[in-house]
């Protein structure tokens, strides 16, 4: 579940603060965050995932009250509770496939659980791609390897950053179903931060949040 | 997987400029290596090769000339003094132990070197095999004269007259073998032993000519027998105020103090290991620019990954210290081929210098001020990582990843 009251951010050194509409997702629902390249939305991400520190206003993600928190309680609960999915998914050049999962359990300053990588690999039809290079695997290959890296921890909320950015149409279609899915069988929040209109034909049933850079708007 | 493991990763995710670098750090760190251990082993060697010896009596002229002909036989000696005169100071109450050295041949470059047993005793040295001499013309081979001529008990040999090679063989006088020495590691390990009267009998056969010595001829050059030099140890430290000065103002001779001289030499010397020094700390300074520009090229590199850890979860001091483990990899893998390249050269140093025939230097030493290389490359290490590290540690992941 994701509540958000009076959200405000302001940039190191900018102008005007930004404030974000009000919104609740319900645990295990999907979220669509969408507005114009620059406008926030990546920052509402940051927020929600306790990157970043609200300036004003109330966050309560997954039952925890994040504007309560320092920054290093924030990295503890995001490192157990937050499955991340970046734009350019940010798979490590030097690292094979199975060490960029074993980066998850080194952020969270954990002991590397190979089983459950193993697992998330093959749930994902990638287990025999754990030896390769990020540069030896197909776009799509890599996208299911980024998000096995998300689901390895079994998140409560799942935080795509553009996830169709440079995907062709088919593609578009079965990442999201893929992302969908593996939300649903997580039961975990998921929320979709794009630009992409095609986002919004195969994720109908996503509540909306609109992000300006003055103020969102929640249509629902 | 643990931050010193994806460090190593990481560093040898670029190994041009990690090698590079590696390359600048070691240089630095060797040199260091080189000039800590040649110091120690010079000093060692000196130490080893003075011991229990307070003053050196010799002819008039470089007292430092006289002590490293005379401890070291590294140079040539000033000239000789008269036995009578020796004798005299031999029964010095000041006197403890006086120990003659006759110097004039040598045998493919080896000095043969008159004396007594008590040189041999002085340095604490055994027989390796056979016996030492007991009547004129019989010597004893220190165990790298040896090693290098072949000579074994029992093996005649001819003395060439000189220091080096090259000079009239002293055909009508050979010397027998009657021992080798073990090992020493001190100057006796390049030196042949012989008594003084086998050096004296040699040069006299030479004057003697084809028409031989009669007994007046023999008084006579008795009369006149000379030795290269005397190592004195005192009875009592209040000898060195005195009994230096009363040599040199009284006799012909020159009485030359070894710590002072060795002290003036080291203080030669170490203006050379300075520079030395002073090469080995730019080349250290250049490797830690090195290593600030490659750990601060790969952070502009890895921004993405940098971001990935925090949204991950990973705490600022995490990244901080992933990025100094990756430094230190960089010091620990530079300290390793540094001291192992130091060690190398001076040991080659040390194999040049024994080829020489000059100074023995102990190998394989350790010394505590080696303690210093490791020490001062985390130093670096760590001074080049700081503001790479400073600057991951306050850049928010929006920076790092450059995305908004």
């Amino acid at each position: 579940m994701i509540t958000t009251r009076g959200l405000v951010y302001r940039y190191p050194g900018g102008a005007a603060p930004i404030r974000f509409a009000d919104i609740t997702v319900p645990q295990g629902g999907v979220l669509r965050v969408q507005g114009r390249s620059g406008s926030g939305k990546s920052t509402w991400l940051a927020l929600v995932a306790g990157l970043l520190a609200a300036h004003g206003g109330a966050l309560t993600v997954a039952g925890t009250e994040l504007h309560r928190l320092d920054g290093r309680a924030r990295d503890a609960w995001r490192a157990a509770t937050v499955g991340w999915l970046p734009q350019r998914l940010a798979l490590s050049a030097p690292l094979s496939v199975r060490r960029n999962l074993e980066l998850v359990f080194f952020a969270a300053g954990l002991p590397v659980d190979s089983a459950a990588i193993t697992r998330t690999l093959a749930a994902l039809d990638v287990g025999d791609l754990a030896e390769r290079r990020p540069g030896q695997l197909s776009g799509g290959q890599a996208q299911r390897v980024a998000l096995a890296r998300a689901l390895l921890r079994r998140p409560r909320v799942i935080l795509a950053d553009e996830p169709t950015a440079s995907l062709d149409d088919a593609a578009c279609a079965a990442a999201l179903a893929l992302l969908r899915d593996c939300a649903a069988d997580a039961g975990a929040t998921l929320v979709v931060a794009t630009h992409d209109r095609r986002v919004a034909e195969a994720l109908p049933q996503a509540a909306v949040l609109e992000i300006s850079s003055e103020i969102g708007q929640y249509p629902a | 997987m643990n931050t010193v493991v994806i460090a190593w990763r990481y560093l040898w995710s670029r190994p041009l400029s990690t090698v590079l670098n590696l390359f600048l750090l070691g240089l630095g760190l060797a040199s260091m290596t080189f000039v800590l251990l040649m110091n120690e082993r010079l000093q060692r060697a000196f130490d080893r090769d003075l011991a229990g010896i307070d003053v050196v009596i010799g002819a008039k002229g470089s007292p430092l000339q006289l002590i490293l002909a005379g401890v070291f036989h590294i140079d040539v000696p000033p000239g000789n003094i008269p036995l009578a005169e020796v004798r005299k100071l031999q029964a010095h109450p000041q006197v403890a132990q006086l120990i003659p050295l006759s110097l004039g041949d040598n045998f493919r470059g080896f000095r043969i070197v008159g004396t007594t047993a008590d040189y041999v005793q002085h340095y604490q040295a055994r027989l390796g095999v056979g016996a030492l001499w007991s009547a004129p013309l019989q010597a004893v081979a220190g165990a790298q004269v040896a090693d290098r001529t072949g000579l074994r008990p029992g093996d005649r040999f001819v003395g060439s007259h000189g220091l080096g090679g090259g000079g009239h063989a002293h055909e009508q006088a050979p010397y027998v073998l009657t021992g080798v020495l073990a090992p020493c590691g001190c100057v006796l390990d390049r030196l042949i032993l012989t008594s003084t009267e086998s050096v004296w009998q040699v040069h006299e056969e030479m004057h003697a000519g084809t028409d031989g010595l009669d007994a007046a001829d023999r008084e006579a050059l008795a009369a006149d027998r000379e030795v290269t030099i005397a190592l004195i140890r005192y009875n009592t430290p209040l000898a060195a105020v005195t009994f230096p000065r009363r040599v040199n103002a009284d006799t012909t001779m020159q009485a030359a103090a070894p710590a002072v001289e060795i002290t003036r030499l080291l203080g030669l010397l170490g203006v050379g290991a300075r520079v030395l020094e002073g090469v080995g700390l730019v080349l250290l300074l250049t490797a830690g620019l090195g290593v600030f520009m490659a750990l601060w090229s790969a952070i502009r590199e890895r921004r993405s990954d940098l971001a990935l850890l925090r949204m991950l979860g990973a705490p600022p001091g995490r990244l901080v210290a992933l990025l100094l483990a990756e430094a230190l990899w960089l010091a620990v893998l530079a300290t390793v081929a540094g001291i192992a390249a130091g060690q190398a050269l001076a040991t080659l140093v040390g194999y040049a210098l024994q080829a020489e025939r000059s100074i023995t230097l102990a190998a394989g030493l350790w010394p505590p001020q080696l303690a210093a290389v490791p020490a001062l490359a985390l130093l670096v290490a760590v001074l080049a990582a700081l503001l790479p590290a400073w600057s991951v540690y306050r850049a928010d992941v929006a920076l790092l990843s450059d995305e908004r």
